[in-house]
C-alpha cells in the first residue's frame, strides 16, 4: 500500500457488540473486531454465524444490543451520518427496484449521499464498465442475468466513493469465470488504498484474497489472525499426484499413501515434511509425477477443524 | 450531510417517486378519472337531477368539491402507501437507509410524491368535471392550500401505513375499512345540516368532514364547519403524524430488526 503520511487508523473498531432479537436469539454474544485501514479482511463463519448481523449493524440496517462499533474512528452512536457515509455496501440478497434500469439504481443511490448528477453519471459510466454493465445500463434490473445484478450492487456501492467497501457474498451464484474477474477487480480496488471486508463461503476466494480474517461462529470470533499465519497451523495437507505409471507403487517410509485410479495418487503430508523425499522414491520406482494439486483448499480444511472444534 | 447534498438526496427521492407513478400511469392516473366520472354521471347527472339544490347549489355543483378532494386524498394515501412498502418489500429502502440521508429528508420526499400523484389527479379530475357542470373558485387560497395540506395529510398517513404493514393486505386494511367510510360520511354527497343533531355531532368527530367543507368553501363558498378549524385540525395532524414517523424511522419501526 501507498505511505499517505497518516498514522495507520482502523477503518472498523468493534468492541463488546451483542445482538439478541426479539425472539430471544443470541446472534453476537460480544465480539471484539479490528480491522486496519487498507486491509482486505474476511470474515468467515458458518450460516447463521452472526456475519450478516454484524454487517447489519455496522451499515445500519440492524439495531445493536450493546458494545461499540467505530467506523475510521467515527463512532456510530455519535455520527451515524458521518459513519455512514464512509461505507459501502454491497448486501447479500439483491436489494434494488426490480422496475428501475440499471444505471437509475446506482445514480439514485449517489443522490442519497448527496453526489450531483453530472458526477454521479460520470461514476456510474466509470464502474459500471470497469465491471462490464454499462452496455446494459438501460436494462430494468429484473432482465439482468445473477451476475449482472451482483456487479451493479458492487457499482452501486462504490459510486460515493466509500473509504470501506462490505461485501456479503458478493460472488455467492456466480460461474467461476467472472468470479476470478471480479477478484482481480477488487484486488484492484484495495491495491488503490480501499479497505474491504469480505464474508464468503468460498474459500479459496477468501484465502485467495484476504491478508486478514476473522472467523465467527455461534456469535463469537473464534479466529482472528492473517490468512499466513492461520494456514501455518495447517498439519496435514493432502495432494493427489497425476502419475504415468500403471503398476503396483510401493508404499514410500513416512508417508501416508493411498491409490486412487491407475493414474492417481494420493498422499498426506504433515506439516513438518518435505515433498523431495516423496519425488524421488517414486523416481527411484520409475513413476513420473505429471501434475500434482491440493486435495482441498487449505483454508477449507482449517475452517472445518476450527468450526468443527467448536461444534463439539 | 452539508445542505446542498441534503438537498440532492431529497430531490433524488422525490423524482424516485414522481417516475414510479408516472411509469405505471395506467394504474396510477387514469382510474381515479374514470372512477369520478362514473360518480358524475350517476349521482350528479342522473340521481343529482332528481334531488335538486342543496346548499343554493345544483346537485352537481355541490358534490363536484368533495368528488374532487376525495381522488386525491386516495391517489395521495395509495401513492405513499404502496411505494413505501414496495420498498420493503423489494428492500430496495436499504438503499436509503445505509446513506447518511436524514430520516426528515426520506419522509419529505415520500410524501411530497404523494402529494404530487394527488395534485396530478386532482387537476385532472377538475378538468373531467368541467364537462358536466360549471365550476368558479370563490376562494383561491383556500382551495389551493387546503387541498395541498390535505393531500400532504393523507400522503404521511399512507407513510404510517407503510411502516407498519407487513404485508399486502395491511396496506389494504386502513383504506378500505377506515378511509372509505370515513370519506363517504365526511360530507361528499350530502351536507350534514340535512342529519338529525345527534348524526350532525357525531360527523363533526370526522376529520374527512372538515377537510371536504374547507375545500368546498374554497370553490363555492359555503360550508358546514368553519374553515379555522378545518386548518388548524389539518395542520396539527399534519406535525402530528411527521414527528410520528420520524420517531418510528429512528426507532426502525417495521424497518430494522
Amino acid at each position: 500500500m501507498e505511505y499517505t503520511g497518516r498514522p495507520a487508523m482502523n477503518a472498523l473498531s468493534i468492541r463488546g457488540l451483542t445482538k439478541t432479537y426479539a425472539n430471544g436469539v443470541s446472534a453476537l454474544t460480544g465480539i471484539d473486531l479490528d480491522v486496519a485501514e487498507g486491509d482486505f479482511f474476511g470474515l468467515l463463519g458458518p450460516n447463521g454465524a452472526g456475519k450478516s448481523t454484524t454487517i447489519g449493524i455496522i451499515c445500519s440496517l440492524v439495531r445493536k444490543s450493546s458494545g461499540t462499533v467505530r467506523v475510521f474512528d467515527v463512532d456510530v452512536d455519535e455520527n451515524f451520518p458521518l459513519a455512514k457515509s464512509y461505507i459501502g455496501l454491497v448486501p447479500q440478497e439483491f436489494n434494488f427496484s426490480v422496475f428501475e434500469q440499471a444505471i437509475q439504481v446506482v445514480t439514485n443511490q449517489a443522490g442519497y449521499y448527496g453526489i450531483p448528477s453530472a458526477l454521479a453519471h460520470e461514476r456510474a459510466e466509470y464502474y459500471l464498465g470497469k465491471l462490464g454493465i454499462w452496455a446494459k445500463r438501460h436494462e430494468p434490473t429484473r432482465f439482468l442475468s445473477g451476475g449482472m445484478k451482483r456487479r451493479l450492487m458492487i457499482a452501486r456501492a462504490l459510486l460515493h466513493e466509500p473509504r470501506l467497501l462490505i461485501l456479503d457474498e458478493p460472488t455467492a451464484g456466480v460461474d467461476i469465470e467472472l468470479r476470478r474477474s471480479m477478484w482481480a477487480f477488487l484486488r484492484e480496488i484495495n491495491e488503490a488504498g480501499r479497505t474491504i471486508i469480505l464474508t464468503t463461503h468460498y474459500l479459496e476466494e477468501a484465502e485467495s484474497l484476504c491478508r486478514n480474517l476473522a472467523i465467527i461462529d455461534d456469535g463469537r470470533i473464534i479466529q482472528n489472525t492473517s490468512v499466513r499465519k492461520l494456514l501455518s497451523q495447517l498439519n496435514c495437507e493432502t495432494f493427489v499426484l497425476d502419475v504415468d505409471s500403471g503398476d503396483e507403487i510401493d508404499e514410500v517410509s513416512g508417508y501416508s499413501m493411498r491409490r486412487v485410479d491407475e493414474g492417481t495418487l494420493e498422499v498426506d503430508v504433515k506439516r513438518e515434511q518435505s515433498l523431495n523425499p516423496l519425488f524421488a522414491a517414486l523416481s527411484t520406482q520409475g513413476v513420473n509425477v505429471l501434475s500434482m494439486r491440493n486435495k482441498a483448499n487449505r483454508l477449507e480444511e482449517l475452517f472445518l477443524d476450527l468450526v468443527g472444534e467448536e461444534g463439539a | 450531510m452539508n445542505p446542498h447534498g441534503t438537498w440532492i438526496a431529497f430531490r433524488t427521492i422525490l423524482r424516485k417517486e414522481v417516475t414510479r407513478f408516472m411509469r405505471i400511469w395506467p394504474q396510477t392516473l387514469v382510474p381515479p378519472v374514470i372512477t369520478m366520472v362514473l360518480y358524475f354521471i350517476i349521482f350528479g347527472t342522473l340521481i343529482g337531477t332528481r334531488i335538486g339544490e342543496m346548499g343554493g347549489f345544483s346537485y352537481m355543483e355541490y358534490i363536484t368539491p368533495g368528488l374532487i378532494m376525495m381522488s386525491v386524498t386516495n391517489s395521495a394515501y395509495s401513492n405513499t402507501v404502496s411505494s413505501f412498502f414496495s420498498a420493503k418489500f423489494q428492500r430496495s429502502i436499504e438503499e436509503m437507509l445505509i446513506s447518511p440521508v436524514p430520516n426528515y429528508v426520506i419522509i419529505l420526499g415520500f410524501a411530497l410524491g404523494g402529494v404530487l400523484r394527488g395534485l396530478i389527479i386532482g387537476v385532472l379530475v377538475t378538468a373531467t368535471s368541467l364537462f358536466f357542470t360549471k365550476l368558479s373558485v370563490h376562494h383561491l387560497a383556500v382551495t389551493l392550500s387546503i387541498v395541498v395540506l390535505t393531500a400532504l395529510l393523507f400522503s404521511l398517513g399512507g407513510l404510517v401505513n407503510a411502516i407498519f404493514a407487513r404485508s399486502f393486505d395491511d396496506i389494504s386494511i386502513v383504506p378500505t375499512f377506515v378511509l372509505t367510510p370515513l370519506t363517504y360520511l365526511g360530507g361528499v354527497f350530502y351536507s350534514i345540516n340535512l342529519l338529525p343533531e345527534f348524526w350532525q355531532g357525531v360527523s363533526k368527530a370526522n376529520p374527512i368532514l372538515y377537510m371536504v367543507n374547507a375545500f368546498r368553501y374554497g370553490i363555492l363558498g359555503v360550508s358546514d364547519i368553519r374553515v379555522e378549524v378545518a386548518f388548524t385540525m389539518i395542520a396539527a395532524a399534519i406535525l402530528l403524524l411527521f414527528a410520528l414517523i420520524n420517531l418510528l424511522l429512528n426507532r426502525g419501526t417495521g424497518l430494522r430488526s
